[in-house]
């Protein structure tokens, strides 16, 4: 009996001590990025964040252009997807709970939350590019294909699974009574939608939005492979551009001096910062959503 | 009964059990003898639950819980043993019936064994598993199929099967707690059964919210309300003149 | 007056209604075009290179015929194997302890912490792998891809794992209990077993994830135009030659692209198909 006391003892400090791994693990990357920055950040401080310069040869790096670009890009994507992922949402928690159709498109966006980065990347590249290029063509704009506008739409594309799965979740979570009041008052659906669902879940889809913003931001290989690679601030929609993760994905390998690696890794944690904001304020908002009742 | 030797073997002195601030059971004196049937009964909350799982420290399961107090087995303080040690020497079968849903029903019966890594030779298994089988009365409508799944049989089967499972560690008292209350009539009926049969084997101890099962099956009845035993004798006595008013009140459903 | 109102009213209403659903329907079928864009052209254009010699050849340099993928494939199992091997034991041991330490500040901190790790982007994820193993060990490698790709898998198993073993009822823990089982075996030879198609799930769609995952390889497996093994020299895996190919300006280099996509989107459906079906086959009832 002495024994099976022992492992049951060692046991629980396994486990005990693969959480705190876990809990550990993420203050280890926090402060590896940090220190990895600092020959950056001592370098060029806050002028990092607004010089639009990144020349590796002179050595003036500033980031500026990349964070527009991210932010054009993962914006536009939002804005994109936002009509689509709350339709779907819609269709799938509201309109068409069960049934084949609404099986088929459950399992579409499961499909399409399942096909790899660079599998997107490669039919941007090829597919879509063409596509907007003729496009552009026909407005009258430079037909390069690629630039902010095609990695938008690619980034749309992609978010639009995940923002719509939240969204749904979020729907879900009005409560029977309140949408069979309203509509045993002769309401219709648009109008139960309208003035039920949307008041109560608002701040359960604003957080999926921050929760999408943050997934955007961070997406890598999609977007490098159609937004066109320039190093310059983008000034329209169509303009080739950089993300932050699309210029560390290029240059990292190629970064020989230390400053140089160092303001690549900056970089990463600048997107390290933004990304747990978003995902820490969209979670807590849905958990207070989620209380309410 | 009159006449008879009964031969003590577990004895409560002085119990007192606490989850968190309330006190579930209040200083309890009780025994029980080899060989016979007790039941205990009492409203919902009485602490008849509480005082079973002391018999194999499963209390301890729930944080927050306190006890005060001592429960002799044969002489030996089970509040001071390794707990392991009483449970193996326990069997309990729960008011839902749980077999392993992953085992076989033959697994199932050895599972005592099996889990706790004791290895037995495929001979002494076999002897076991039909020797604890038949003591459940299930034998004969499981043999051909020993293989398959415990959770395809029936409720009353589950439930006889969890019984054969217990009896398969030779417990020297079977802890039944409300072991009917989820069972259709026909297979309480048949448990009902069993247990008198049981008690040639083993002691047992039966919670029941059913004052008619604890008449029907039972030598002794304790009656337990708001966690105080109220009163505890013959059934044959406590059924027919009840030294308590309360007893009286809930034998004749006054409240429940 | 005030009738005609009213059913004008409703006739609006009616209208606006009717106008939203077909926009919504609309708007939500329009969703399932691009998949079945994407997929089409991912086997059309992949087809086209399916042969032998694209499973069984190492690649070529541009112009020569014959090159293949097949380093690629046997690099990307290498990693998800090594990258399997760190995470699975700390995902599960983790996902048993906030299954069993339902409050409790650890665990709270603890969920937070896979939360936030799971929102983490994957090329950040690469530089840590690079800071940390590429670095002090002065080389690409494979088992730093394996390291990067494991943090990127830690999250779903624990959360897998987390849910699957909080639905085993307690009516199970308790009848191990009550045969003097210590608690150790209780975990690992009852709560585990009955939900090991949860956990098994878990581990099949977190391998479906990092399969195809580019981003944390770039500087860490790096790539490897040769075949290779070792762990400790960097190794090819199919998304980075897909990427590497796909970039290139090469025609034949770009078909080869198509075709490893066409493998890698293959292999991802099919792991995902299969996770469906362990989750719905192999369910434990209770």
């Amino acid at each position: 009996m002495k024994s099976s006391n022992g492992k049951t003892i060692i046991f629980r400090r396994i486990i005990l001590l693969s959480i705190i791994i876990v809990c550990f693990l993420f203050l280890a990357m926090f402060i590896s990025l940090l220190v990895a920055s600092f020959p950056s950040i001592i370098k060029f401080g806050i002028s990092f964040f607004t010089g639009s310069t990144w020349d590796p040869v002179s050595g003036q790096f500033g980031a500026l252009p990349f964070i527009i670009g991210t932010l054009l890009t993962s914006i536009t994507a939002l804005l994109i997807s936002i009509p689509f992922a709350l339709s779907i949402a819609l269709f799938l928690g509201e309109y068409f709970n069960s049934g084949p159709i609404s099986n088929f498109l459950s399992s579409s966006m499961e499909l399409l939350a399942g096909i790899p980065s660079i599998i997107y990347g490669i039919w941007g590249l090829f597919v879509l590019a063409p596509v907007i290029r003729s496009f552009q063509l026909a407005i009258g704009v430079p037909p390069l294909g690629v630039g902010i506008f095609t990695a938008s739409i690619i980034l749309a594309i992609m978010i639009i699974p995940y923002s719509a799965s939240i969204a749904r979740e979020v729907i879900g979570m009005v409560p029977e009574e309140l949408k069979e009041a309203a509509y045993s008052l002769g309401a219709t659906r648009f109008e139960v939608t309208k003035k039920v669902i949307f008041p109560y879940s608002g701040s359960g889809i604003f957080a999926g939005i921050l929760l999408s913003f943050g997934r955007a931001l961070g997406e890598t290989m999609a977007v490098t492979m159609v937004i066109g690679n320039s190093y310059d601030i983008p000034n329209s929609l169509f303009s080739p551009a950089h993300t932050i993760s699309s210029l560390i994905a290029n240059e990292f390998t190629e970064a020989t001096d230390s400053v140089y690696v160092s303001s690549l890794i900056e970089m990463g944690l600048i997107l390290f910062v933004i990304t747990i904001i978003f995902g820490i304020l969209g979670r807590f908002t849905i958990q207070k959503l989620s209380i309410k009742d | 009964m009159e006449g008879e030797v009964l031969n003590s073997f577990l004895k409560v002195e002085d119990l007192n059990v606490f989850y968190q601030e309330q006190q579930a059971l209040k200083s309890v004196f009780i025994e029980f003898y080899r060989n016979k049937v007790h039941a205990v009964m009492g409203p919902s909350g009485c602490g008849k639950s509480t005082l079973i799982r002391c018999f194999n420290r499963m209390h301890e399961l729930t944080p927050g819980t306190r006890v005060t107090g001592k429960i002799f087995m044969n002489n030996e303080d089970i509040l001071a043993m390794d707990p392991i040690v009483i449970r193996r020497k326990t069997g309990m079968v729960f008011q839902k019936p749980n077999p392993f849903p992953t085992m076989s029903i033959y697994d199932n019966v050895i599972a005592g064994y099996k889990l706790n890594g004791i290895h037995l030779k495929k001979t002494e298994s076999d002897r076991i598993v039909e020797e604890s089988l038949q003591k459940a009365a299930l034998w004969n409508e499981v043999k051909d199929k020993l293989f398959k799944r415990g959770t395809f049989l029936s409720g009353g089967q589950q439930q006889r099967l969890c019984i054969a499972r217990a009896l398969a560690m030779n417990p020297e008292v079977l802890l039944l707690d409300e072991p009917t209350s989820a069972l259709d009539p026909k297979a309480t009926k048949h448990i009902e059964e069993l247990i008198v049969e049981l008690k040639n084997t083993v002691s047992i101890i039966l919670v029941t919210h059913n004052i008619g099962q604890a008449a029907r099956v039972s030598d002794f009845t304790a009656f337990l309300y708001l966690g105080e035993l109220v009163e505890y004798g013959t059934t044959e006595k406590l059924f027919t003149v009840p030294s308590d008013r309360r007893t009286e009140e809930y034998l004749s459903g006054k409240f429940g | 007056m005030k009738k005609e109102l009213t059913e004008a009213k409703l006739f609006i209403n009616n209208i606006k209604d009717k106008f939203f659903t077909v926009l919504i329907v609309f708007l939500s079928i329009a969703m399932v075009i691009p998949l079945i864009l994407i997929l089409f052209y991912i086997f059309r254009n992949g087809i086209m290179a399916i042969n032998w010699e694209l499973f069984f050849n190492i690649p070529k340099p541009t112009g020569e015929t014959g090159g293949g993928v097949s380093n690629a494939i046997v690099g990307s199992l290498i990693l998800i194997f090594f990258a399997c091997i760190i995470a699975l034991p700390v995902g599960i041991a983790s996902g048993i302890y906030l299954s069993e330490n339902k409050s409790g500040k650890l665990a709270q901190i603890a969920r937070v912490t896979v939360d936030v790790l799971q929102g983490i982007p994957s090329i950040v994820i690469g530089i840590i792998a690079y800071i940390w193993i590429v670095v002090p060990s002065k080389s690409f490698s494979a088992i730093s891809g394996s390291v990067s790709l494991a943090i990127m898998m830690l999250p779903v198993v624990i959360k897998n794992t987390e849910e699957t073993l909080k639905l085993i009822p307690l009516s199970l823990k308790e009848a191990a209990y009550a045969l003097g089982v210590p608690y150790h075996r209780v975990i690992l030879k009852v709560v585990l077993p009955a939900g090991l198609s949860g956990v098994l799930t878990g581990i099949l769609v977190s391998v479906a994830r990092i399969a195809g995952e580019t981003a944390p390889l770039l500087f860490t497996a790096f790539g490897n135009p040769f075949f290779s093994t070792n762990l400790f020299k960097p190794i090819e895996a199919l998304p980075h030659i897909i990427f590497k190919y796909a970039s290139s300006p090469y025609e034949d280099w770009q078909s080869i692209a198509w075709g490893a996509s066409l493998i890698l989107v293959a292999f991802v459906l099919f792991l995902n198909l299969i996770a469906k079906v362990v989750s719905k086959k192999w369910k434990v009832k209770f």
